[in-house]
């Protein structure tokens, strides 16, 4: 057994030494940030950067969003209605009625109602031609045909607008400076976003920021721009039948601080996506306000929708309302023909603008978000628990060790490398795998002390008891080892199956746990079995057959 | 130096003894769990607010559990967080009927109530974050510097106020001492004033998450239990794998209900400490059962009895050693963790202790009283041939 040890010491030292070096350069790939922290700020500096801490060690904060899904395929069904609508008056067939009977359970059913003559056909056509994510209709109660979406096509939409969301709140989320957000899938329930910010502290600031679909729409407005006190008044006016394809909206007028209600127009001249950039300025009284351009196409259409409607060629309703999410902003009438360029004023202070500016900048989320999970962890909060983590692993390894020292006398310093190799490969795994250390991390990182410990007190027990019974020395190390590989093997395989288990079904914190506790098993198993006994056969190898072992 | 040497202690003899212990602990958690506190579950399982508020002076529940009731904060639990002198209290806060309100509302709630009326158009600058003092900064711009400036001199000033001063500065003039300008500090007058708390930490979970989170947490655990009897089947046999699950299901019974007992919140970390005690406890019962399976094939002659409790005796010294400084690094964590990591060390200091227990006490006896009620049955057939012997899967590296 006792071939080749020089060889094995040469590759103990230079595993030492790779792992140490990654503690402190962490990745591969972020070796130039590591080696220039290291000239900046020492050592130290090299560790904070490969070494990622956790939120509940650094502090922030801590979202999750669940997406409303069903808003985004309304929205693809609402274009599907009006697309219905157009093609069966451009094939002049005569219907009844198309309609949406729950919108927000069921937002893919689209109802059709009173098809006469070639109706059935043409449906057949549009839906072919023009809808292709939508299956064949079936035929519903009292004459009626049913539309919905292919299962394929609607799984589809729904991820996409997960994914959406994600690029929207990254780019929202980028404006803020956070270093190494999280913005991901959430893995516990279905399309949840889980949002993590390390030192992120504004947790108020950054929930508008988030959750704000920015909507941006311009909507013609009727019979009057500046509204109407309440939804009644807005009625009478009309006496109680509003104008058809128009609807109330709520708003704020900012100049008189009072909530209005406005008619306004079911389509639009402008939405979202007609939107190229958006930027703050001041207004003439120096109020800030936000200026947004419009894409070319949506300008001309802009362009020529302001030249129809304006005071100069006397139009009726020449007025124009800015709407963001679902609420007007600001209603105001089309004095003369306007460019691609459309401004809101009134109702901001400097931060609001900048804001908004950045919501309309970073695009608008496909549906809207609720916030389901929200956790912020102080900055000093985080730094307490490190210390006192820290502080307890310290403590409890110098126990140990001192322990092990007593116990075994010159074995114990043979535990006791072993231990601090496999914490330095430990660590050098962190460092490269780039997964972060929270507290049960640490708590993780104690166990795998402890399993440790448990490996070299079985080995050395069992050479003790081949020593009791007359063995020599190196034939009871040999014993031990054989005997007591066995057991390891069989203890650690078994909680190594376990953690896997809990990295496939767990989530934070169980999942940091499991992470660390494997990589300190695997470490283990090498220090343990392979390191501890090379020192043991370099040690035999130097005495005398007979000469007693300090175990 | 030793401690023990050729230990014979009679270990099933005591077996009425150990299952009148096991009893008596699980009975009691369960009745705690049925009749008494029930399951103490934490935040993350059973939804609703926590918010942790640092004050200037010692708090005064009853003064804080009124200003609640007055903006509508009923059924608060109040309690002390972390030692007396850190003036510090844990607001919690039940998740209330109406669902599809903003989960942040009672935590905003609270942080009105706690600030009573305040300083007209001021913000707090104990309760903001760096990129609002940027932002007033950049707004205000006292020194006519650029935004990058003023960025840095934000995170100079919080981070001074958090590190230094526990996140709570007396005045606005006492951010001078974290080396900002005397200008940037006239600034922030004008546009914040000092509370006398900082909310340092809140947690809020939604009524959704708090479920999916329990089903998935006990999930995880009965996969990693099927995983490791799996395993163990097929090392050993069915019976083997039955029995250190029957002892590990024992002291996780034990030790949640030692959480009920107490009170004590189970929360997501509790949970780890939990599968870390299951991972434990496995260990030292599989350390035991190879001894016996060793055991089996020398020892011919001798009843299953006598060899289970040589084994126990042979792997005692193992055992006493590696709970007892397993248990030094788990007490160090419960006594010097802090506040943040009671629940887990506690989980773990009674994990420890239990699981080591149960591979003596619960999974050694079931295979002996596993094999003599077969015994009985079957007409006296002697001790079970392990599957590794026939198998031969693994041999001992000699």
């Amino acid at each position: 057994m006792q071939k080749n040890i020089p060889l094995k010491i040469v590759l103990i030292v230079a595993i030492m030494l790779v792992f140490t070096a990654l503690i402190f350069l962490g990745n591969p790939s972020d070796w130039p940030v590591s080696v220039g922290a290291i000239k900046q700020r020492g050592l130290l500096g090299g560790l904070q950067e490969s070494i990622h801490l956790g939120l509940d060690l650094q502090g922030g904060a801590h979202f999750i969003y669940q997406v409303k899904v069903n808003e985004a395929i309304s929205s693809q069904s609402d274009g599907a209605v009006e697309l219905l609508n157009e093609e069966f008056v451009k094939a002049k067939v005569a219907v009844a009625e198309i309609s949406k009977p729950d919108a927000v359970n069921d937002p893919d059913l689209i109802v059709i109602k009173g098809l006469t003559g070639n109706g059935l056909s043409e449906l057949n056509r549009i839906v072919n031609e023009r809808l292709p994510d939508y299956s064949a209709p079936s035929r519903g109660a009292e004459g009626t045909y049913l539309l919905r979406m292919k299962q394929t096509d609607l799984n589809n939409l729904k991820n996409r607008t997960v994914d959406q969301s994600i690029i929207a709140i990254r780019n929202r989320i980028d404006t803020l400076g956070v270093r190494e957000p999280i913005i991901q899938q959430h893995g516990l329930g279905d399309y949840q976003i889980l949002i993590q910010l390390p030192g992120a502290d504004d947790t108020a600031r950054i929930r508008d920021l988030i959750q704000k679909t920015a909507r941006l729409e311009v909507r013609q407005v009727f019979r009057t721009a500046s509204g109407f006190s309440s939804e009644q008044e807005a009625l009478t006016a009309f006496s109680n039948i509003l104008p058809p394809n128009t609807t109330l909206m709520r708003g704020h007028d900012f100049t008189t601080r009072q909530d209005r209600v406005y008619v306004v127009a079911k389509s639009l001249v402008v939405g979202g996506t007609d939107l190229k950039s958006a930027e703050t300025s001041l207004d003439r009284n120096g109020q800030p306000e936000v200026v947004f351009h419009l894409t070319v196409g949506a300008g001309k259409k802009f362009t020529s929708f302001t030249g129809a409607h304006n005071e100069e060629n006397g139009t009726p309703d020449p007025y124009l309302a800015i709407i963001l999410d679902n609420e007007v902003r600001e209603a105001a009438s089309i004095k003369t023909e306007i460019g691609d360029t459309v401004s809101i004023t009134g109702g901001f202070d400097p931060e609001k603008a900048r804001d908004l500016a950045t919501l309309l900048n970073s695009g608008s989320l496909p549906a809207s978000l609720v916030n389901i999970e929200e956790r912020t962890v102080g900055a000093s909060l985080g730094a307490d628990s490190i210390r006192h983590g820290i502080q307890a692993a310290i403590f409890g390894m110098a126990a140990v060790m001192v322990f092990m020292l007593v116990y075994y006398r010159f074995s114990g310093v043979n535990a006791n490398l072993a231990l601090i190799l496999n914490l330095v490969i430990l660590l050098g795994f962190l460092g490269v795998s780039g997964a972060s250390l929270t507290l049960p991390g640490i708590a993780g990182v104690i166990l795998t002390v402890g399993m440790g410990v448990d490996s070299n007190v079985l080995i050395f027990e069992r050479i003790r008891e081949e020593l009791r019974n007359g063995k020599a020395p190196p034939a009871a190390v040999d014993q031990g080892f054989g005997r007591a590989w066995l057991t390891i093997i069989d203890t650690h395989v078994t909680t190594i199956v376990s953690a896997a288990i809990l990295i496939l079904f767990g989530t934070g914190p169980v999942r940091g746990f499991a992470i660390t506790l494997i990589f300190g098993l695997l470490a283990n198993l090498f220090t343990a079995v392979f390191v501890s006994r090379v020192i043991f056969d370099a040690i035999l190898g130097r005495k005398d057959r007979g000469e007693a072992l300090s175990i | 130096m030793e401690f023990f040497r050729n230990t014979s202690i009679d270990f099933l003899g005591k077996k009425w003894i150990f299952l009148g212990f096991s009893l008596i602990f699980s009975v009691a958690g369960l009745l705690s769990i049925f009749f008494w506190h029930g399951m103490p579950w934490g935040v993350d399982f059973r939804q609703g607010t926590l918010v942790y508020v640092k004050f200037v002076d010692r708090p005064n529940e009853a003064e804080i559990r009124a200003a609640l009731y007055r903006v509508g904060l009923r059924n608060v639990r109040l309690q002390r967080y972390d030692t007396a002198a850190k003036n510090s209290e844990l607001i919690d806060l039940p998740q209330r009927a109406e669902s599809g309100a903003d989960v942040t509302h009672d935590r905003n709630l609270t942080i009105q109530a706690l600030s009573g009326a305040t300083a007209q158009g001021k913000q707090d600058l104990n309760n903001v974050g760096a990129s609002t003092v940027r932002d007033e900064l950049i707004t205000r711009d006292p020194v006519h510097a650029a935004p990058q400036e003023y960025e840095r001199l934000a995170h100079q000033i919080v981070d001074f106020r958090d590190k230094q001063r526990d996140g709570l500065f007396r005045n606005v003039e006492e951010a001078q001492q974290s080396g900002v300008p005397a200008a940037i500090v006239d600034a922030l007058k004008q546009a914040f004033y000092t509370s006398n708390f900082h909310v340092f930490n809140a947690e809020i979970v939604g009524p959704q998450v708090g479920d999916q989170l329990r089903k998935q947490a006990l999930y995880a655990t009965l996969y990693s239990l099927a995983g490791m009897l799996v395993y163990l089947w097929f090392r050993f046999e069915m019976i083997y794998g039955v029995a250190a699950v029957v002892a590990v299901v024992h002291d996780t019974l034990i030790t949640v209900g030692a959480f009920s007992l107490t009170n004590t919140d189970i929360t997501l970390t509790v949970i780890a400490a939990i599968l870390t005690l299951i991972g434990y406890s496995m260990n030292d019962t599989i350390v035991v059962f190879d001894r016996i399976r060793e055991n089996i094939k020398i020892m011919r002659r001798e009843s299953l009895a006598e060899i289970v409790n040589r084994s126990i005796n042979q792997t005692l010294s193992r055992t006493i050693l590696t709970s007892g400084l397993t248990f030094l690094t788990v007490l160090s964590l419960y006594l010097f963790g802090g506040e943040v990591l009671h629940g887990f060390s506690l989980a773990l200091v009674i994990g420890i202790l239990i699981g080591t227990y149960s591979s003596i006490a619960v999974a050694a006896p079931m295979l002996v009283a596993y094999q003599e009620s077969r015994g009985q049955r079957l007409g006296g057939s002697p001790a079970p041939v392990p599957a590794q012997d026939a198998k031969g899967k693994v041999r001992v590296k000699a």
